[in-house]
């Protein structure tokens, strides 16, 4: 019992992590109907940037929470402008050409993201600074360390801001119009382009923390880093139902509850199978995800 | 006719240059990781022997001729490994090869080098299966079946612990074998595997099976894995507030353990090939002549491949000639090398018989707790 219980909260840690990049996938996804399967390398992006402003803040030794707070800031400003940019100059040329052109270029993004990040980073994995420094807290039963809280306290946070945001603002509102309906919102006086570029600053501000994030959890990080969070985030925001913000979230708990408990009652060659398995199923089961509702494909 | 006699000019000279360039120099090919997870190894390792061979050409080279490394970036994959030694002998015509540290990386390239019939000398690949691959294949550390032994003894006898668990990176092959070797020896000692799980090479999260392990409880946790995830697996260890000992094989030997790993790494213990606080006089000389060439005290990785390079050299220059199976006849006969990590005795298996060291992290150092013979 006690045993379920600890491997419940080191799925949740992982599930949040993976959670905030999911949000990503199903806004983009939301709104473009496309999978910008370079959101996991912006993810490895975030990552370096807090450790590069970490290294340059704090030479000696660094440590605290303000660095915390900054490398955070600095790293979602940084990967929103490249968001931004990647929308601009790889996605919006292709606003107008079959799915598929748009899908090759993600791909392509994603690569030379990669192979940029190992030309200008190095190839050999980086050691996060520890920022704050780890202590536990035994309750009862269970033992949570202040990293595993602070993963979770940022993730529920950012998701707290984010559902304001799109609930709550006229950006937001123009958010939901466009995902509805591209040109009933362009007839109604939105500007499109707009929405789409700050989607993707959105998106790739959340992927961003959750690069930091990670840092802070498992302090080694490196330019391939992003693949396989990438992919178990698109999985997570698949399981959710593509499009669909709280099928996000809950998508990403239940992946990284199923990740854990995969590994720590059957075997860790596992860890990567499972998220495929659970790709499968939901296409075969529930093709709309748990929370998604059915669409009429338009052609 | 005249363009035909520019061509056969041309021809001619290129041949000639190409003999030339043949002649000059001999060709040893080197594959290392010198990017990638585990690249302080493959950096160590051939820094070790780019000394030995520069310390060679200072004395006149070999057959009188310069000996020319060349070396292959194997990025810590096996499949670029085996891409480097195909490099190495179809384009660059080598004679020999040194390299890999790692097992599963050199038995990527060995079968390569033994299709060839160039010998491939290993510096740090302790897997049994490396030199089974065929007779071209040597190594001049020892086998995991040593150092699983070497493991075992030294936690149940030395140490007195008895509920063991295991923590193995299930896609290496170093780790696997390691693993198993000590579990057969620890159990044949009287302890008790209460639990074994793995990880795979790059995870980065190890906490749901340190929580698996803690269920059991035990005294030593041995994680026969590289540096590069042992600090963090110690990290989530402590994480947990588990108190057991931390026990690994020489894929820990890299100042970047206690540099990941910190606070969570003080007191463990590894087995190892040789210690830079030796008082011998061969290992504080060259200890010394690594300090002056590249500032810092080097790990076993330095020295293996250094002993490496020298038995090599020394088995080409035995057999007059760089022809393969000269040079691998030669490195056969090889008795009582006097190495930086022990003398080196090659047996009928073509592996090295030596002995091992147990050291221990205090204060971020590692320091000789035991040495156990063969």
């Amino acid at each position: 019992m006690e045993q379920f219980v600890q491997q419940i909260i080191n799925g949740l840690s992982l599930g949040a992590i993976y959670a905030l990049i999911a949000l990503g996938y199903t806004m983009v996804y939301g709104i473009l109907r496309l999978i910008n399967f370079a959101h996991g390398d912006v993810y490895m992006v975030g990552a370096f940037v807090g450790f590069y402003v970490v290294r340059w803040m704090a030479p000696a030794s660094p440590s605290g929470f303000g660095l915390l707070i900054i490398s955070i800031a600095a790293a979602m400003v940084a990967c929103g402008i490249l968001g931004f940019i990647i929308e601009r100059a790889a996605y919006r040329p292709l606003r107008r050409a079959p799915r598929l052109n748009a899908l090759i270029t993600a791909i392509g993004v994603s690569l030379l993201l990669e192979n940029l990040g190992q030309l200008v980073f190095g190839a050999d994995p980086k050691d996060f600074p520890a920022l704050v420094e780890r202590t536990t807290f035994t309750l009862g039963i269970i033992t949570i360390s202040n990293i595993q809280v602070i993963v979770l306290l940022t993730a529920v946070l950012l998701t707290i801001a984010l559902q304001f945001i799109v609930h709550r603002t006229r950006m937001g509102t123009a958010m939901r119009a466009v995902s509805f309906s591209h040109d009933a919102a362009g007839l109604m006086g939105i500007n499109i382009n707009r929405v789409i570029s700050f989607t993707f600053v959105l998106g790739s501000m959340l992927a961003a923390a959750a690069g930091i994030l990670v840092g802070l959890y498992n302090p080694k990080i490196d330019p391939l880093m992003g693949i396989m969070p990438g992919l178990k985030a698109f999985v997570a925001a698949v399981l959710g139902g593509i499009g669909n913000i709280p099928g996000a979230i809950l998508g990403g708990v239940i992946m990284g509850i199923a990740e854990t408990m995969t590994v720590g009652y059957l075997s860790s060659t596992y860890r990567d199978a499972i998220t495929f398995v659970i790709l499968v199923a939901v296409l075969l089961f529930r093709p709309t995800g748990l929370l998604g509702t059915p669409q009429r494909t338009k052609f | 006719m005249r363009r035909l006699g520019i061509l056969s000019a041309l021809a001619l000279t290129l041949t000639l240059t190409h003999c030339a360039q043949k002649q000059d120099t001999i060709r040893v090919g080197v594959f290392s990781s010198l990017t990638g997870g585990t690249a302080t190894f493959g950096i160590s390792s051939t820094q070790g022997v780019q000394m030995a061979a520069d310390e060679w050409n200072a004395r006149g080279g070999l057959l009188g001729k310069q000996i020319e490394l060349i070396i292959e970036d194997d990025q810590s994959k096996p499949d670029e490994a085996a891409l480097a030694v195909t490099k190495l002998i179809n384009q660059n015509r080598v004679v020999a090869i040194l390299g890999e540290v790692a097992s599963s990386r050199t038995l990527a390239g060995a079968p390569i080098a033994q299709k060839a019939g160039i010998p491939l000398i290993t510096p740090a690949s302790t897997n049994p299966k490396v030199t089974k691959v065929g007779d071209f294949i040597f190594r001049v550390c020892y086998v995991d079946s040593f150092q699983g032994v070497v493991c075992a003894r030294f936690a149940t006898q030395k140490l007195g612990l008895k509920r063991l668990a295991i923590l193995k990176d299930i896609k290496n092959d170093y780790s696997v074998g390691l693993a198993e070797y000590f579990k057969q020896n620890a159990i044949a000692l009287g302890a008790e595997i209460v639990a074994e799980q793995s990880y795979s090479e790059g995870d980065t999260d190890f906490r749901a099976q340190i929580t698996s392990i803690k269920g059991a409880n035990p005294e030593c946790i041995f994680i026969p894995g590289y540096y590069t995830e042992v600090g963090l697996i110690a990290k989530q260890v402590r994480e947990q507030n588990i108190n057991a000992v931390l026990l690994g094989g020489d894929g820990w030997d890299s100042p970047r353990t206690p540099e990941i790993g910190g606070e969570a790494v003080e007191g463990a213990f590894f087995c190892n090939h040789y210690s830079a606080d030796d008082t011998s006089q061969l290992v504080q000389s060259f200890v010394q002549r690594y300090k002056e060439r590249h500032g810092y005290v080097p790990d076993a990785m330095a020295p293996l491949s250094y002993d490496a390079a020298n038995m090599l050299f020394a088995a080409i220059q035995r057999a007059g000639t760089t022809e393969g199976r000269a040079i691998r006849d030669a490195i056969a006969q090889t008795r009582n090398f006097p190495g930086i990590c022990g003398s080196v005795t090659i047996d009928e298996e073509r592996n090295a018989r030596k002995s091992a060291v147990v050291l221990q992290i205090t204060g971020g150092k590692f320091k000789v707790y035991d040495i156990i013979q063969p």
